[in-house]
């Protein structure tokens, strides 16, 4: 899409986000929460919606919910009621989920987000509830036959926030820089692996177009299936198109769903009668008001790691980074302690912010792993620029190192020693290695005898060749310098 | 009114402590008083008051409680006889409620009164019949066929919990555990002859009772005496952490109970003895009062203004929780599916039509209405406000007196099949006992006299929350003051 076709049309868009929580077990009963677990094993009587059982609510994913409550600026309810949504699926067994309806956890929250171009946004947060999973339907040909369909309740009941934003949305890319924030803020407080692909965060979008300067709302539609950002910013993209598009033709938008059909690229129109429900929500009897007092909120407040935006304002006052390392480095939590750690050690931090961006972050998306799994130490690193920075190796030397480090482990200064990579420095050393360059390449060196300074590059080059990369190459360069005359 | 006390069927147990001191001095054994009760449960099939009998295991758990009993280590209601009702869950044994599309379900749990029960060294003998998910009051909605009463032949035995109050009227057992909704434990057991207690909400643990309505039910015992009555609820009582709702009040000793009402305030509500109660019950509530007043106790009429809407707020508040309850027998997962369905929707609709008998489907079309969407704030919510109004009315009558005194049902047990096929006139008999439920009191029903056909007069005491103590006092001076 381009912006020409939207000329004159903007969209506005709510996202409403699930996430699941990380705790061991489920939100009202014992049973494991872990994912990949062989289907129904995970399961327990209360989660089954036996007769007679009865929920009991999970402190832990309490405190995760305000958790993410306080680092969204959320107000904490100091009472909050379960309630019942009501609708038969085969993968839901007591008929109904436990949610929040009329009082929620948090309420009155916002983030802020960064479009490339323009202001910070402030974007509301509605709310943010506490709510069961369901569990899945199977048709996977592994299992059944035919037209078939299995029920995997290993998910039921697994601890879920959902968390609701106002309608401040105004692009799909103001959508997927929203929804990444979230994604960071849930992995960062450690509540939710944020993984979009298993389903651990899954976001519906509501959409609706109006001229622009309108101020009424537009006739939504809501999208769901996206398993990705990348995908959700695509839906978004098709369905602003569709319906201003639709507008223009003069047709009316009809408030329906639509499902993502990523291999497509299309948004597809969910029949009807799959989510025409009355969900007759009412409070749940089994739970009592869930009562949050000052002692435990201010606990869980006090507990709470620094979060990413003071982090990041923070790490360029202190470090003098630019903001644009600050945001690559706090990017995750694990990422932004590691750069920590090695600062610490380091002579020069924005060398190790360059290390880290640079050939640290690389590794770790080759390889699929965790900054936690990364086999260099972050005071290892920081050993590593401190040789650079003390002039004992080259950084080209230094690739070298860090490459022995991922391979066989050790330390940058028994690296050095033992492989002889140390700098050479010695100036009568590089003296001769740079007359014998220059009386290799006669006609070269009379050229930059001459004063042709580009030839200064070809000698240095010449002179770390013959040493194998250990000449300091500004000595090299200081004395080929000379060599020019006047 | 005839105030006889005649035991009102052969017993076949006495009462738990003298059951137990007679094992203990070697003239019985459990074994042998669980045979006699087997084998007049066989005798009184007719009664149909159990849905399942735990034969071989009830003998075998007699078997190892004997021992107990002889080497003293057994639990404090060693020695009892226990009944219950088939909304509780026993791990491993059938429950069906009742219901048809419960017929094959076996819980893989214990409900909470279950593993306490038997953890005090009682005996479970079987699960008693019940109106379908406890939605009745006369225990004829059952997949498993009517209850009948075994002191009133031709009568209804009431409900929900009418097979726990007739297998205790017949004595097949020392007590029986029910639950009470709206009356289900009280009704049955004024129906029967029997006592009946209806703990205070949150006192007895709801884990492993099938959900009816979740904010009135309760489990309480059933048995022919107060001592039997007190002895059980000793042992169900108490907090539990499966259960949210459960009250973290400790329970107090609850067989200590002195049998006086000297010094006490006794209220009589004047809404409960108005048209409609039947002329020997307004008489037996008299002569109570005057037996009390004679022995102390002060007697005073009160003010429940409220009452006229107990019935609405009752049904409305039931029938949208029985309706979410009862969303989960969809024939998905556990107990009856319709056969030869072709869709998903099918599947839902011909299991749960067929699976649920019509006093089931009546209450969760009604609670379905009740909650939808255009409806809740007329109904629901207005019917929640009624709540916190009649919970006001008691707090304010308590606010003068200990007790109250009123008439358990404004008839003795009607007909069998009087009032199946008028819902209206069975829900009205519950109008007495429905606003104790909405209230979170409890109440309990004793037997006091006979009408003029002889049938069993249940009277109904309440006390505010957790003052249990002060029912089982009441009923146990009225016990002695027959």
């Amino acid at each position: 899409m381009s912006e020409q076709q939207h000329m004159g049309f903007e969209a506005v868009i709510g996202l409403e986000v699930h996430a699941q929580l990380q705790t061991a077990s489920k939100i009202f009963s014992p049973s494991s929460t872990a994912f990949g677990a062989p289907p129904n094993t995970h399961v327990d009587p209360v989660c089954l919606g036996m007769p007679g059982v009865l929920p009991v609510l999970n402190r832990k994913a309490v405190e995760f919910a305000i958790r993410m409550g306080l680092a969204t600026h959320c107000r904490i309810a100091g009472r909050s009621i379960f309630a019942r949504k009501h609708y038969f699926y085969p993968d839901l067994p007591k008929g109904y989920q436990i949610s929040q309806y009329e009082l929620p956890l948090c309420e009155h929250g916002y983030v802020e987000i960064e479009p490339e171009q323009g202001e910070k946004r402030r974007i509301a947060i509605v709310r943010i509830h506490l709510e069961e999973d369901a569990g899945k339907s199977v048709h996977a040909e592994e299992y059944v036959a035919g037209d078939e369909t299995l029920i995997d309740l290993n998910r039921c009941g697994v601890p879920l926030i959902e968390i609701v934003s106002a309608p401040d949305l105004r692009t799909p890319r103001e959508a997927w820089l929203y929804l990444a924030k979230l994604r960071q803020l849930v992995r960062w407080l450690g509540i939710c692996d944020g993984n979009m692909e298993q389903g651990s965060l899954r976001c519906d979008a509501n959409v609706s177009v109006r001229p622009v300067g309108e101020k009424k709302l537009g006739v939504k539609t809501e999208l769901k299936n996206m398993n990705t950002l990348r995908g959700v910013e695509k839906a978004l993209e098709y369905e602003i198109s569709r319906q201003i598009a639709a507008v223009r033709r003069g047709e009316t938008i009809v408030q329906e769903t639509l499902l993502w059909d990523a291999d497509r690229n299309v948004a597809v129109p969910m029949r009807s009668k799959e989510f025409a429900h009355d969900y007759r929500y009412f409070p749940d009897p089994d739970l009592v008001p869930l009562v949050i007092d000052d002692a435990w909120r201010d606990r869980i407040a006090a507990e709470l790691p620094e979060l990413p935006d003071s982090m990041r304002l923070r790490f360029t006052r202190q470090y003098g980074l630019p903001e644009y390392d600050a945001a690559i480095l706090t990017e995750e939590r694990e990422l932004a302690a590691y750069f920590e750690s090695a600062a610490a050690e380091a002579r020069d931090v924005k060398a190790v912010s360059n290390w880290i961006m640079g050939d640290v972050l690389r590794v770790i998306k080759e390889e699929k792993i965790s900054i936690a799994a990364f086999r260099v130490a972050p005071k290892a690193l920081a050993e590593l620029v401190n040789l650079i920075t003390e002039g004992v190796i080259s950084g080209k030397i230094a690739k070298q190192v860090f490459a022995e480090m991922l391979e066989n482990g050790g330390t940058p200064k028994q690296i050095v020693e033992e492989k002889g990579l140390v700098q050479i420095s010695d100036s009568s050393a590089i003296e001769q290695a740079v007359a014998d360059a220059l009386s290799a390449h006669p006609a070269e060196a009379e050229r930059l005898r001459n004063g042709e300074g580009k030839l200064i590059g070809f000698f240095v080059g010449k002179v770390m060749q013959a040493s194998r990369g250990k000449a300091n190459p500004k000595m090299v360069s200081e004395l080929l310098q000379k060599q020019m005359r006047g | 009114m005839t105030r006889d006390r005649q035991p009102s069927a052969s017993s076949t147990v006495p009462s738990i402590r003298a059951t137990r001191q007679a094992i203990r001095e070697g003239n019985d054994s459990l074994e042998q008083v669980v045979s006699r009760c087997l084998a007049a449960i066989a005798a009184g099939s007719d009664i149909n008051a159990f849905i399942t009998v735990f034969d071989e295991q009830a003998l075998e758990a007699a078997r190892r409680i004997d021992g107990q009993i002889r080497s003293g280590t057994a639990g404090p209601l060693a020695g009892a006889v226990i009944a219950v009702k088939d909304n509780i869950a026993v791990k491993d044994c059938l429950m069906t409620c009742g219901s048809r599309i419960l017929h094959n379900f076996i819980p893989p749990y214990d409900a909470t009164v279950i593993s306490r029960l038997q953890e005090a060294g009682a005996v479970i003998i079987g699960k008693t019949n019940l109106d379908e998910f406890a939605m009745g009051s006369s225990s004829e909605h059952s997949a498993s066929g009517a209850v009948k009463n075994p002191v009133a032949p031709g009568h209804v035995a009431g409900g929900s919990s009418g097979g726990s109050a007739a297998a205790v009227a017949a004595g097949y057992c020392h007590a029986a555990l029910g639950s009470d909704t709206g009356g289900s434990i009280r009704q049955p057991a004024a129906f029967t002859g029997v006592f009946g207690l209806k703990p205070t909400y949150g006192r007895v643990s709801r884990f492993g009772l099938a959900a009816f309505a979740s904010s009135l039910d309760q489990i309480g015992p059933l048995a022919r005496s107060t001592e039997d009555l007190a002895a059980v609820l000793q042992v169900i009582s108490g907090h539990d952490p499966l259960d949210g709702t459960s009250a973290q009040e400790p329970a107090p000793d609850f067989s200590a109970s002195v049998a006086s009402l000297n010094g006490k305030t006794i209220g009589i509500p004047a809404q409960y003895l108005g048209e409609g109660v039947q002329p020997e019950i307004a008489a037996a509530v008299d002569a109570a009062a005057e037996k009390a007043r004679s022995s102390g106790a002060k007697v005073v009429s009160v003010d429940l203004p409220m009452t006229d809407y107990a019935i609405a707020t009752y049904y409305l508040i039931c029938t949208a929780e029985a309706s979410s309850n009862l969303a989960r027998y969809d024939g998905a997962h556990y107990g009856f599916r319709a056969e030869g369905v072709r869709s998903l929707e099918e599947m839902y609709t011909r299991s749960r039509s067929e699976g649920f008998g019509e006093e089931v489907k009546r209450r969760i079309m009604l609670g379905t209405y009740v909650l939808s969407a255009g409806y809740y704030d007329a109904y629901y919510r207005r019917a929640m406000k009624a709540r916190s109004l009649i919970r006001r009315d008691f707090e304010q009558a308590f606010a003068t007196c200990d007790l109250l005194l009123t008439p358990t049902t404004p008839t003795t047990a009607f007909r069998s099949g009087e009032k199946t096929t008028d819902p209206l006139a069975m829900y009205l008999s519950d109008i007495f006992t429905v606003s104790v439920n909405l209230a979170g009191l409890p109440a309990i029903s004793f037997p006091y006299g006979r009408d003029d056909q002889g049938l069993p007069i249940g009277l109904q005491c309440i006390a505010p929350a957790f003052d249990e103590i002060s029912l089982l006092r009441a009923a146990r001076f009225f016990e002695q003051n027959g």
